[in-house]
């Protein structure tokens, strides 16, 4: 039978290596999806415990370079979510509108499906030159993917279903080109897109923001690190900032839930309360 | 009266083509009082959303729900993983929730589901495989049996589809196969026993 309890300091000692070694800290987690896919990648390697799996971690940076990318989830499609983007752009869009200089920053933008999805939506609301987008990740080998803006043309059936559901106004075709197995974004989509590295569970505040996309990223999160996270981005946030999760993910049972209110419950798009709001909210 | 004794405390059950009949026969067989929460994976479009708790909260007496990310586990209530999601149980008894890449070609995956509650359950755990073309759950039986919990598999004959049950009946020796209807009042029968019997040793 298997030995939990060592199996569990185990798993402790090795995310605490990581942690020293890289920098990389995921020792805030929710437990049972990083302890399954550092065992996963543990059986595939064929070693035998995690206490030998921090040996080769230590020593072995490819090594650890491959276990990065089972540790960061990376599955993310276009306009996930179409229900969320329609609502972001008949409800959120015409808002945005009311300012002259824009900025968002997408948290965990993964490889950019989504971060294209959003340069789309700006431009077809004339909103994209007035926009500078701020895409992280705390993988470096996901964001070079998204910075290149190349996808594979398996999927982009469902990309295009995708973008005419979340109200689409062109031809989805006019966005890239298309080569053998891969499409390629239009570069005028990343013009205004900064794309760089940021870790919501070591780094710090960013800038003064109109709106942060953060979506699948907190339910990987231990309840500490979520309100780490939450933290960060109500502080990034200006005056009547939006804050956008994905649709599984809540403020409600969060230190912050008092910060934000619905604006789209069933979508978890939210706004600050500005600090008159929010005092009035502890009453 | 939660007694540390109780020699079961969590039942998982996966199901996918037939399952949602399946689940209503085993459900429907269940008081409103039953003393366990029930965990369920069940294959779905991943775009169906919330209909299948509707479905099954009509024809049961528990409390049927879709789990929440972070939710506390809580006995007498049935969770449903959400569509497109694979739905992790944490060793405090919480939900998790995940979009890594599908398992077994499903997400939801009973085995994702099975292998996590292992570590929150350990031997106090039932496991059910119902109805279902394709072979998820066949590893998360056999992690349940290593750690010395309980399996019940559908009798294959009297499933929809048969694949899912021989699968898990081939990977591990299962406690009890069983036709469809008989599942509830089995498990029913299980669970009181089992919490009768903690009450002697007391």
């Amino acid at each position: 039978m298997e030995d939990i309890e060592t199996q569990n300091i185990e798993l402790q000692l090795l995310l605490q290596a990581i942690y020293l070694k890289y920098g990389y800290d995921f020792r805030n987690y929710a437990k049972a999806s990083i302890k399954r896919r550092i065992q996963h990648r543990m059986l595939k390697e064929g070693i035998n415990s995690l206490s030998a799996m921090q040996h080769k971690v230590l020593y072995d940076i490819a090594f650890f370079e491959r276990l990065l990318l089972d540790m960061s989830i990376n599955v993310t499609e276009m306009f996930r979510d179409p229900s969320f983007y329609l609502a972001l752009r008949k409800v959120v869009i015409p808002e945005l509108k009311k300012f002259s200089f824009l900025k968002i920053w997408h948290a965990g933008c993964s490889s950019g499906e989504e971060v294209y999805s959003m340069a789309i939506i700006l431009k077809e609301e004339g909103l994209y030159e007035r926009t500078q987008i701020y895409a992280t990740d705390m993988n470096e080998v996901v964001l070079k993917q998204a910075r290149d803006g190349i996808f594979n043309i398996s999927k982009l059936k469902q990309y295009t279903a995708n973008y005419q559901k979340s109200g689409g106004l062109e031809s989805f075709s006019d966005y890239y080109s298309a080569h053998y197995d891969h499409v390629v974004m239009n570069k005028a989509l990343k013009e205004n897109i900064l794309f760089s590295d940021h870790n919501l569970a070591t780094d710090g505040v960013f800038g003064e923001m109109n709106l942060i996309m953060c979506r699948n990223v907190l339910i990987y999160f231990n309840r500490d690190l979520q309100n780490r996270a939450l933290g960060l981005f109500f502080e990034s946030l200006g005056h009547e900032g939006y804050l956008c999760l994905g649709s599984k993910e809540s403020i409600r049972f969060s230190e912050y839930s008092h910060a934000f209110e619905d604006v789209v419950r069933e979508e978890k798009i939210y706004t600050k309360k500005s600090a008159h709001e929010e005092i009035s909210a502890y009453d | 009266m939660i007694s540390i004794n109780k020699r079961f405390e969590a039942v998982v059950i996966g199901s996918s083509a037939g399952g949602i009949k399946a689940l209503t026969t085993v459900l429907s067989a269940l008081p409103h009082n039953f003393p366990l929460p029930i965990i369920i994976v069940q294959h779905l479009h991943p775009q169906s959303d919330s209909y299948l708790a509707q479905i099954l909260g009509a024809k049961t007496r528990l409390t049927v729900k879709q789990a929440d990310e972070k939710e506390t586990i809580v006995r007498g209530v049935v969770y449903l993983a959400p569509p497109n999601y694979h739905l992790l149980i944490e060793e405090d008894r919480s939900f998790s929730l995940s979009i890594e890449g599908h398992v077994n070609f499903a997400r939801p995956s009973v085995d994702v589901l099975f292998e996590s509650a292992v570590y929150a359950y350990r031997d106090k755990l039932i496991g059910i495989i119902l109805t279902g073309a394709n072979h998820d759950g066949n590893y998360g039986v056999k992690k349940i049996k290593q750690m010395g919990g309980y399996i019940i598999v559908q009798d294959p004959a009297t499933a929809e589809a048969n694949a899912m049950p021989l699968a898990a009946i081939a990977a591990t020796t299962v406690d009890v196969i069983l036709p469809l209807v008989q599942i509830g009042p089995y498990l029913l029968q299980l669970v009181n026993r089992s919490t009768k019997d903690s009450h002697l040793f007391k």
